[in-house]
C-alpha cells in the first residue's frame, strides 16, 4: 500500500514537470543555501585550525600597541620594538627562538616580470619559529644577517610570478631599489587564516630592510617560539615582564604592547567564523520555510483540482487515512526531491567556493543527513494540512465536483 | 435467511427547523441477494439519497440499515470504507474513471486498497476487463474510449473487487440508446452470475431490465412490485 502510494506520488510529480520544478524550487534554494553556507563555514574553520597548527601551538607574537589585531588605537602611537628587544627575548630560558619582523609591501622585479609582494625583514630564526622549511637553496647566514646583505629567500608564489618554471637560485631580483641575490625558495604553505596567500612573501635580513628600504631601526613585531615544556600563559608572562622592563613601564602603568598566542588568534577567528556561518545559515533556513509554504500552496491547489479523483478513491473503498497518506507522501516526496537537488546544488556551490577561496572542501555527512531530514520534515509539516483537507472530503460531494 | 439489504424506517433529514428537508421519510425495504432492482422516482423523491445510504456513502438520520443482517447505520467513516471496499461496487452516470490512468489501472484501483500484490492485481483486472469485452483496450486511457467502453471499465472495476452488490446510479444516462441496451445486457448477465444489482434510472425501458421496481415519491417508497412481465427486457 505504501509502495503504491509512493509510486503514485512519483507518477503525479513526473506528470506535472514544470509545476513540480516551480514547487520544489523554494526548498531547493533553501537547502542549497544552508548546505553551501555550512560546508564553506566548516572548510574555513578547518583552514584556520590547519594554519594555526602549522604555526605551532607554542608561538607567541609581540606587537606594539595594546590591541592584538586590527588598526592601531587613537592617540600617540606606541613606541616600536628594536632588534635589542628581540635579542633580549631570545635569551629567556622559556624561549627557543625569537625573530624580529619588519614587514613592508614592495614591488619586486625580475626581467620583464614584476609583482607587488610582502617583504619580511627578519632573521634566520623566523623560519624556525614558523616551522617553515626551504624547498631549495639556503637561508641567509649570521654574517649576512649582521651585515644586512642584499640577499633574499622567496615564497613559492613570488618565485612562480617572477621566474615561472625556471630556477631562481643565484639570480638577482630588484626589491624596491635594491638588487638582491636569491639564496633559496620556501616550501608552499597555501592560504592563511584570513584567506591571504602566505606564499606571496620575500624574506630578507632585517637590517637590509631597515637600512635600505625603511630607513629606520624599528621592528614591527617579534615572533617567539616557546620551549615545548612551557605553557603559553607562562611564556606570555615572561615575555611581558622583559618587555615592560625594557620599555620602562611603571608598576601602575598598563602595557603599551600586546603578546598574543596562536590559541587566541584561533579562538577569535573560529568565533567570527561560527557567528558568520550561523547568521548566513539562519537566513538560508528562512528560505527553506518559504519553500515549505510553497509546497503547501501547491498541495492545496492539487487537492481542489483532484476532488473528483478523491471521491472516486473513497467510493471504491479508500479510507480517509489512505487518502491522507497519499497526499502526505506526495508532499514529502516533493520536498525530499527538492532537498536532494538542493544538497547536490549546495555541495557544488561549496566546492566551487572552496576552490575560489582556497580553503578545504569539507562536506559533512551529518549536515547532509540533517538537511535531508529537515526537508522531509518540511514536507510532513506543510503537507499535513492539505492532506487532511483531502481526507475529510465528503465522498458524495467530491463525486459531484466538476 | 436475512435480506442482503434491509431498511427499517430509514430517515434522512437535511438542515434544521423550518428549513428541514426530509429526503427520506421513513422507508422500509428489503432486497435479497441475487435480485436486480430498479429504483425510479421524480427528482427530489429521495432515490439518490437511498442509493447513497445503501452504498454507505451517507448515513441515515434515524432508522436502521442492515447489510447481511448486520446494523451498519452507525459505522464510522473508516468502517464504511471497508464495507465499500469489500462488498460494494459503484457504477455512475458520469463513469467516474481516473483520467490519465489506463483502463487496467482504473480497474486495479480498488484492489490497491485491498492490499493485493501487483501481479495478482493485474491478473484480476485483466480477467474483469475480459468479462466486459474490453480485453484489447486495457492500456487505453479513458479519453481514448467511447462512453459505452468507459462504462464497461467502470463495471469491470466493480467486478474486479468481487463486489456482491453493484450500485448503478443512472448507468445509461450519458449513453445513446444502443450503448444503453448493451450495458444493460451486460448488467443482466452479471446478475445471472449471482451479483445483486441496484440501479437508479428514470427511463422505463432501462428499468424494464430489472426484475423488481421500487418507486420513490416525496421521500417515501410508493410502489414496490415486480417489473411487468410484458415489458420485461431480455428475460
Amino acid at each position: 500500500m505504501l509502495w503504491e502510494t509512493v509510486t503514485l506520488a512519483f507518477i503525479t510529480i513526473i506528470r506535472n514537470k514544470l509545476r513540480t520544478f516551480l514547487t520544489v524550487l523554494g526548498v531547493v534554494i533553501g537547502v542549497a543555501a544552508v548546505i553551501a553556507m555550512v560546508t564553506i563555514g566548516q572548510g574555513s574553520s578547518q583552514q584556520v585550525n590547519a594554519s594555526v597548527a602549522a604555526l605551532g601551538t607554542n608561538v607567541l607574537t609581540a606587537r606594539p600597541g595594546t590591541r592584538g589585531f586590527g588598526p592601531p588605537t587613537a592617540g600617540a602611537p606606541a613606541p616600536r620594538f628594536t632588534l635589542k628587544d628581540a635579542e633580549a627575548l631570545a635569551v629567556l630560558p622559556q624561549v627557543v627562538y625569537a625573530a624580529p619582523v619588519v614587514s613592508t609591501t614592495q614591488n619586486v622585479v625580475f626581467g620583464n616580470a614584476n609583482a607587488s609582494t610582502q617583504v619580511y625583514g627578519t632573521s634566520g630564526a623566523y623560519q624556525l619559529v614558523q616551522n617553515w622549511p626551504l624547498s631549495a637553496g639556503r637561508s641567509f647566514d649570521p654574517s649576512e644577517e649582521s651585515a644586512g646583505a642584499a640577499v633574499c629567500v622567496l615564497g613559492q608564489s613570488v618565485s612562480t610570478k617572477l621566474f615561472g618554471g625556471s630556477d631562481p637560485l643565484g639570480q638577482s631580483i630588484r626589491v624596491k631599489n635594491v638588487s638582491c641575490l636569491v639564496l633559496g625558495v620556501l616550501v608552499a604553505r597555501g592560504a592563511g587564516s584570513f584567506g591571504q596567500d602566505q606564499d606571496d612573501v620575500v624574506l630578507m635580513p632585517v637590517k637590509a630592510v631597515q637600512r635600505r628600504m625603511e630607513g629606520n631601526t624599528d621592528v614591527d613585531s617579534i615572533a617567539v617560539a616557546l620551549r615545548k615544556s612551557v605553557s603559553a600563559a607562562d611564556g606570555i608572562k615572561a615575555v611581558q615582564q622583559v618587555l615592560r622592563e625594557r620599555r620602562r613601564i611603571g608598576l601602575t602603568q598598563s602595557d603599551n604592547f600586546s603578546v598574543s598566542d596562536m590559541k587566541e588568534l584561533s579562538n577569535m577567528l573560529g568565533g567570527i567564523n561560527a557567528v558568520l556561518t550561523g547568521l548566513l545559515s539562519s537566513v538560508a533556513a528562512v528560505s527553506l520555510l518559504v519553500g515549505g509554504i510553497g509546497i503547501m500552496n501547491i498541495m492545496l491547489v492539487s487537492v481542489t483540482e483532484r476532488t473528483r479523483e478523491i471521491g472516486i478513491r473513497l467510493a471504491v473503498g479508500a479510507s480517509a487515512g489512505q487518502v491522507l497518506l497519499q497526499f502526505l507522501v506526495e508532499a514529502v516526496v516533493l520536498s525530499l526531491l527538492g532537498g536532494a537537488i538542493g544538497i547536490a546544488l549546495g555541495l557544488a556551490i561549496a566546492f566551487g567556493g572552496s576552490i575560489f577561496m582556497a580553503i578545504p572542501f569539507a562536506p559533512s555527512a551529518a549536515v547532509v543527513a540533517l538537511a535531508f531530514g529537515f526537508s522531509a520534515l518540511v514536507g510532513v509539516v506543510f503537507g499535513y494540512f492539505p492532506a487532511r483537507r483531502a481526507a475529510r472530503l465528503d465522498p458524495i460531494e467530491a463525486l459531484r465536483h466538476q | 435467511m436475512a435480506a442482503l439489504i434491509q431498511f427499517a424506517d430509514v430517515q434522512r433529514h437535511y438542515g434544521k427547523g423550518e428549513a428541514e428537508v426530509r429526503a427520506l421519510d421513513g422507508v422500509d425495504l428489503s432486497i435479497q441477494a441475487g435480485e436486480f432492482v430498479a429504483i425510479m422516482g421524480p427528482s427530489g423523491s429521495g432515490k439518490s439519497t437511498a442509493m447513497n445510504i445503501i452504498g454507505c456513502l451517507d448515513r441515515p438520520s434515524a432508522g436502521k440499515y442492515l447489510f447481511q443482517g448486520v446494523e451498519v447505520q452507525d459505522l464510522d467513516q473508516d468502517r464504511r470504507a471497508l464495507l465499500r471496499r469489500h462488498c460494494l461496487g459503484f457504477v455512475f452516470q458520469g463513469f467516474n474513471l481516473l483520467a490519465r490512468q489506463s483502463a487496467l489501472e482504473n480497474v486495479e484501483l480498488p484492489l490497491i486498497y485491498k492490499g493485493m500484490a501487483k501481479s495478482d492485481r493485474v491478473a484480476r483486472a485483466q480477467a474483469a476487463l475480459e468479462k466486459v469485452g474490453l480485453a484489447g483496450r486495457a492500456h487505453h486511457d479513458p479519453s481514448q474510449l467511447s462512453g459505452g467502453q468507459q462504462q464497461r471499465v467502470a463495471i469491470a472495476r466493480a467486478l474486479a473487487s468481487d463486489a456482491m452488490v453493484i450500485l448503478a446510479d443512472e448507468p445509461t444516462g450519458n449513453l445513446d440508446s444502443q450503448r444503453s441496451h448493451e450495458i444493460m445486457q451486460l448488467l443482466q448477465a452479471l446478475n445471472r452470475d449471482g451479483i445483486t444489482i441496484v440501479m437508479v434510472t428514470h427511463e422505463e425501458d432501462i428499468a424494464a431490465y430489472a426484475q423488481r421496481l421500487l418507486v420513490f415519491t416525496d421521500g417515501k417508497l410508493s410502489h414496490d412490485q415486480p417489473t411487468p412481465p410484458l415489458t420485461r427486457q431480455g428475460a
